[in-house]
């Protein structure tokens, strides 16, 4: 009797630990498909842009400064893409950075519970609108508010395109300014009181610089998602590559580039449609350096306090 | 001595008084910055219902799209949207969910799976036309695919499947050791102990999460533009391998015809959009809601 339990046992725990191991190499493949999909983005930008650089010498691509991919003669200087891009980002930073920042520490120092309850709600619906719809709304409702105040602002304009690309990154500003102030210990702040500081002196000079690390990392977390932002960009900043700092005019971002020609009629295998993974890994090295540095920010510079 | 004490009073009075007036000119500043969110937020919705609340009505749901905006609908798109993504659902869950379940349950500290956790938080951060380039060279053109319902919903599962593996992670971290303790004290194997209790206890974060990833998924319009827009599809698809059309691609296209008519329809469209959205986001705060009651 207690030779076939045993035997029954046995042969349980045979098909137990086949099993345990089945499951165990499964759920490592799927935990590899992530870093399959890393290496899938590079290989496919560094592939599929190595006939345009066979064409286009790097030089000529990082610093050039006509960007004419589409019409004759063809011109690929990335620097009216990159300009464009930078116009946009920038002009969000100014509007965004301040005022996510402004309202992290209302929210953190100065607002009661209730307050809080309703706000951060509305930061996280802000923050889950679709991009398509903030670009609908820059082209449809900011822009001939822009025309009302000066009515040679272009249709397609930086500048409104700008004022989305805000409102879309502030709630990744705001929350996360948010978390990094809520990290920092009370004592700290009960220090500042005990000296005599006003509730703003707490904030200004002891809360914040003490948080500074995460406001910083949030900040290049913020330029990141702008430089990658899309559709906004697509819809309402218009597609004409050029260098040019004055925010009422029509420009073309790197993303909205990618966009045009992938959506476009343009040959397959022709070196416009190679063009687009030259762009598309410029944007993926930019991107990627930005994500790394906030990570490093955040690693190095963190106050740790307890 | 005693003089300089009396003459410093006055003057911290007075500074005083100016530190005070600053630090409440500060705070109601802060305010007035974080209420404007809440300010821009109506002035969106105010705009985009003011402008397509007139389109909506049943033959904007069932109508085709067409080039005569009084005729135009978004059927096609919406049967899209949804192909797209229950097929992603089912790519992006059980793939993501399993690398959490690793990644917290399985793995131990080595350089793989610190480069693997590395990596994640990397392809979170990832743009996502970048997603749609790699979706429209290796699905669309190196894995010939097409323009379908598949390469979409393996484009967008992608593209979510660092929300969801981070999500899951949360939710598999916040179940007590004691469940898994217990299990293994009554010789349970490691799988019947991740699968049989860590996991469905874990469900409900995990259920929130996912929801949370396939909303952002619903809207994502740049990845899925450019791997399905390069065909011109009215109909809605029938099968994983057909052509499609989605919302948010239908909002872009509407948004981008000079006509007036379609800016009504592309609001008409962001409307229902909108509203997908907020059923899907309202399940999760249910959800949510209702473990914590549970747990409290």
């Amino acid at each position: 009797m207690t030779e076939v339990v045993a035997a029954t046992f046995r042969q349980k725990t045979k098909k137990s630990k086949l099993i345990e191991e089945g499951v165990r190499c499964g759920i490592f493949l799927c935990a590899l498909a992530s870093v399959l999909t890393t290496f899938g983005i590079i290989l496919v930008l560094a592939k599929e842009a190595i006939p345009f650089f066979r064409e286009v010498s790097l030089v000529d691509f990082l610093f050039g400064t006509k960007w004419n991919a589409l019409i004759l003669p063809r011109s690929f200087g990335v620097l009216p893409l990159l300009m464009g891009t930078m116009l946009i980002v920038i002009g969000a930073g100014l509007i965004a950075l301040p005022v996510g920042l402004a309202s992290a520490i209302y929210l953190s120092e100065f607002a009661s519970q209730r307050v809080r309850k309703t706000v951060k709600p509305v930061l996280e619906i802000l923050a889950g609108i679709p991009t398509v719809v903030y670009g609908y709304f820059a082209l449809t409702g900011i822009t001939p508010i822009l025309k009302s105040f000066n009515d040679e602002i272009p249709v397609f304009n930086a500048l409104s395109a700008s004022i989305v690309v805000a409102v879309m990154i502030l709630p990744m500003v705001a929350s996360l300014c948010d978390d990094a102030l809520k990290a920092v210990p009370r004592s700290l702040r009960d220090g500042g009181y005990a000296l005599g500081s006003t509730k703003t002196e707490v904030s200004l000079k002891i809360v914040v610089p003490a948080a500074l690390s995460g406001i910083v990392a949030s900040f290049v977390l913020a330029f990141s998602r702008a430089i990658g932002e899309t559709m906004a960009v697509t819809l309402a900043a218009g597609g004409t590559p050029k260098m040019t700092l004055n925010p009422l005019e029509s420009i073309q971002t790197m993303t909205a580039y990618i966009v045009q020609v992938a959506t476009g009629d343009i040959e397959h295998g022709s070196i416009s449609y190679h063009s687009l993974y030259a762009v598309g890994g410029l944007l993926f090295l930019i991107t990627l350096a930005a994500n790394l540095l906030s990570y490093k920010i955040l690693k190095k510079y963190r106050e740790e306090y307890e | 001595m005693t003089s300089s004490e009396h003459s410093s009073a006055p003057e911290f009075n007075s500074r005083l008084e100016r530190r005070r007036a600053f630090s409440t000119i500060f705070k109601n500043s802060c305010a007035i910055l974080s209420w404007l969110c809440i300010g821009v937020l109506g002035f969106l919705l105010v705009h985009i219902f003011s402008s397509g609340w007139e389109w909506i009505s049943f033959d904007f749901i069932k109508n085709a799209p067409s080039r005569m905006p009084h005729k135009a609908g978004l059927f096609s798109a919406l049967m899209g949207t949804i192909w797209i993504i229950v097929t992603t659902a089912a790519i992006a869950i059980p793939v993501g969910v399993s690398s959490a379940l690793y990644l917290e349950e399985y793995a131990k500290k080595n350089r793989l799976n610190s480069f693997i956790e590395i990596n994640i938080s990397n392809l979170a951060g990832v743009p996502s036309i970048v997603y749609g380039i790699l979706g429209l060279t290796l699905f669309v053109r190196f894995m010939k695919l097409g323009p379908s319902v598949l390469s979409g919903a393996l484009t967008l599962s992608l593209l979510i499947l660092p929300v969801i593996i981070i999500a899951s992670r949360e939710a598999i971290k916040a179940v007590p050791n004691s469940i898994r303790l217990s299990a293994f004290a009554l010789g349970a194997t490691q799988f019947q102990t991740v699968f049989h209790h860590v996991l469905p206890a874990a469900m409900p974060g995990i259920m929130t999460g996912v929801i949370l990833a396939l909303s952002r998924a619903i809207g994502e319009t740049a990845p899925i533009l450019m791997v399905g827009a390069v065909a011109y599809v009215s109909r809605a698809p029938h099968g994983i391998m057909d052509g499609f059309t989605a919302l948010p691609i239908q909002i872009y296209n509407w948004a981008r015809e000079a006509k007036v008519e379609f800016e009504g329809l592309a609001a008409g469209g962001i409307i229902v959009l909108l509203l997908v959205l907020f059923m899907m986001n309202s399940v999760a705060i249910l959800i949510r809601n209702k473990t914590q009651k549970a747990q409290s």
